[in-house]
């Protein structure tokens, strides 16, 4: 099997095949914890760190473990990967660790990094595996902090807020208010949001992609195709 | 010589859409002049705004998706979802909420999924929701009845004048799901507001819709089966749990017949035709759930009033009633589904 190209990658996890708009894995914490800027990029980049690792590690021991157990080992090493991260996340945004309290444990059983694992890593080097983790992680990220923003502002009109949970007390002023006399559109923080967030954003990928699709087809030359009657059987007087 | 090819059906009855949303928009006449008799000018302000903010997002969104505008407004389809949402929200709704509704009963509620015919939901109440759900304070202040102006009105709704305080009132399904002390007696002896049965003005709106919704019935532009099916269920379900007039009361029959949106629902909502179960059968278990939910939520939901919630769930299961509930095709026998046991 011919390895995959590092900037094919690239696309995949980023575009083409984005575990979040397209292969629609790991939709409990994309729908659970996006309710606000902060929730979504702390739990996107535990995801992302996780993917990465346990992408590395399961290609590292693909030669190792039999076939038959693979799925079983596979979910052993992302629980011991997420076990870090959350003891991690305990001690250093205890607060933030709070807030998403039961996602976090709940990576473990992120079909997007069970899915790499068992679908890219097991085949691939421990480059590209590592490569791969990265760019679904951003790609995953992307949109989960894509749906946290736009809940954020519609639901309360502020952007960014709480970052100091994340960044540390120097963050506490990033919070952009866009709206000062807004009232919040509670929907958009309720989990409804999420959901139509999500399709608005699968929407304008569906979009996008048929107009790239129509452009590339403009672009190509027209193929002419000289019509020419065949004779097939008989003689035409 | 060439014949003219022509399948049935050979009679048909011109724009047979359009003069169903004119009547159904005809049908809702006494409801209007009941709400303003009672509540000002609020309601039929309400009613000009919604509609010109739905024919503006029908037309923009039909333009988006390159369909015949023109084509598609005079079916009156938008109008009709318009002046359901004007009378199901408070009379004097700031005029954003108006917009926030009236944009999502059209664009979420109705041209997502495809336009006319298409949606799962009933728009309106998808509306509804939305703007329920997301400004609880908004919803909730429906005024005491008394005679507005329609300036006032005006200035009341496009933010001009802020609402005077003490205008607003609880109406008598608020009051009842947060009484915990008094008697149905006190508690009506406290608010003269609250008339005879189901809040002074509700009963007369209410009573206001029926007259339309029989209108309607007579010119069958629908069966008795969903709107009766409602009215029952929840009769039956308040004399059921009707613990009488003490504190812990849920109210009478009467009072939840004739409270709260109970006919604007069992007659403009409920029979709606695309979105409700098909068949007469099924119709009729469709009004039924949607009694049985407006009465359970009621009494002990989150809630003062459940019929938008009672219509959307029971319009989440309108396909499973069809698919149980399908009428006998002449000629065949009763089908057996399932298993059969024994064979």
């Amino acid at each position: 099997m011919a390895s995959t190209s590092y900037r094919e990658i690239t696309l995949n996890g980023l575009w083409k095949n984005n575990p979040g708009l397209v292969q629609l894995l790991g939709l409990c914490p994309l729908l659970g914890t996006s309710n606000s800027t902060v929730n979504a990029l702390g739990l996107a980049l535990a995801s992302a760190l996780v993917l990465i690792c346990s992408n590395t590690a399961v290609s590292l021991v693909r030669g190792v473990v039999n076939t038959a157990v693979r799925l079983p080992a596979f979910v052993m090493i992302i629980a011991a990967l997420t076990t870090c991260i959350e003891l991690l996340m305990q001690a250093y945004t205890y607060e933030l660790y709070q807030i998403l309290g039961i996602f976090i444990p709940l990576i473990t059983t992120n079909c997007v990094i069970l899915g790499r694992a068992d679908a890219f890593a097991a085949k691939n080097d421990p480059g590209r595996a590592a490569y791969d983790g990265l760019m679904m992680g951003l790609g995953f990220a992307a949109v989960l902090v894509s749906i946290g923003a736009i809940r954020e502002l519609l639901g309360t009109g502020i952007l960014f807020a709480n970052m100091q949970l994340l960044f540390g007390p120097a963050a506490a002023n990033w919070k952009i208010t866009l709206f000062s006399d807004y009232q919040g559109f509670l929907l958009a923080i309720l989990p409804p949001g999420a959901f139509i967030v999500l399709g608005l954003l699968i929407a304008g990928k569906n979009r996008i992609d048929s107009i790239l699709a129509e452009r590339a087809k403009a672009r190509q030359p027209e193929v002419v195709v000289q019509s020419r009657r065949v004779r097939v059987t008989g003689v035409i007087e | 010589m060439a014949l003219p090819r022509i399948t049935s059906p050979h009679a048909k009855g011109s724009n047979r859409t359009q003069r169903v949303m004119l009547r159904v928009l005809l049908a809702t006449v006494p409801g209007i002049i009941a709400l303003t008799w009672l509540f000002g000018f609020g309601t039929l302000i309400n009613l000009i705004w919604a509609s010109a903010c739905a024919l503006g997002f029908e037309a923009l969104i039909l333009a988006l998706r390159k369909r015949p505008v023109g084509f598609f407004l005079k079916d009156y389809s938008a109008l009709v979802t318009a002046v359901l949402l004007a009378l199901a929200l408070p009379p004097y709704a700031p005029w954003w909420l108006t917009l926030v509704a009236t944009g999502f009963a059209i664009s979420f509620g109705k041209q997502l999924y495809g336009g006319l015919g298409q949606n799962p939901f009933n728009p309106a109440m998808v509306g509804y929701v939305v703007v329920l759900v997301s400004f609880p304070v908004e919803m909730t202040s429906w005024p005491a009845p008394h005679m507005v102006g329609p300036l006032d009105a005006v200035q009341h709704i496009f933010g001009l004048a802020s609402l005077p305080d003490g205008w607003a009132q609880a109406t008598a399904l608020d009051a009842l799901k947060i009484n915990k002390s008094l008697t149905i007696d006190e508690l009506w002896m406290q608010n003269p507001a609250f008339g005879r049965f189901g809040g002074a003005g509700a009963e007369v709106v209410n009573l206001a819709f029926l007259l339309g919704g029989i209108y309607l019935l007579r010119k069958r532009l629908f069966t008795w089966h969903a709107p009766i099916g409602m009215l029952a269920a929840l009769a039956i379900m308040s004399l059921l749990f009707w613990n009488g007039s003490g504190s812990d009361s849920h109210g009478s029959p009467l009072f939840h017949l004739l409270s709260g949106a109970t006919m604007l629902g069992a007659f403009f909502i409920v029979t709606d035709p695309v979105s409700g179960a098909t068949s007469n059968l099924g119709r009729l278990l469709f009004g039924i759930g949607v009694g049985v939910l407006v009465y359970v939520i009621r009494a002990w939901g989150g809630y003062p009033d459940g019929v938008a919630f009672g219509v959307l769930l029971m319009n989440l299961a309108a396909p499973t009633i069809d698919y149980y509930t399908r009428p006998r095709t002449y000629g065949h026998r009763k089908p057996t589904r399932g298993f059969k046991l024994g064979e």
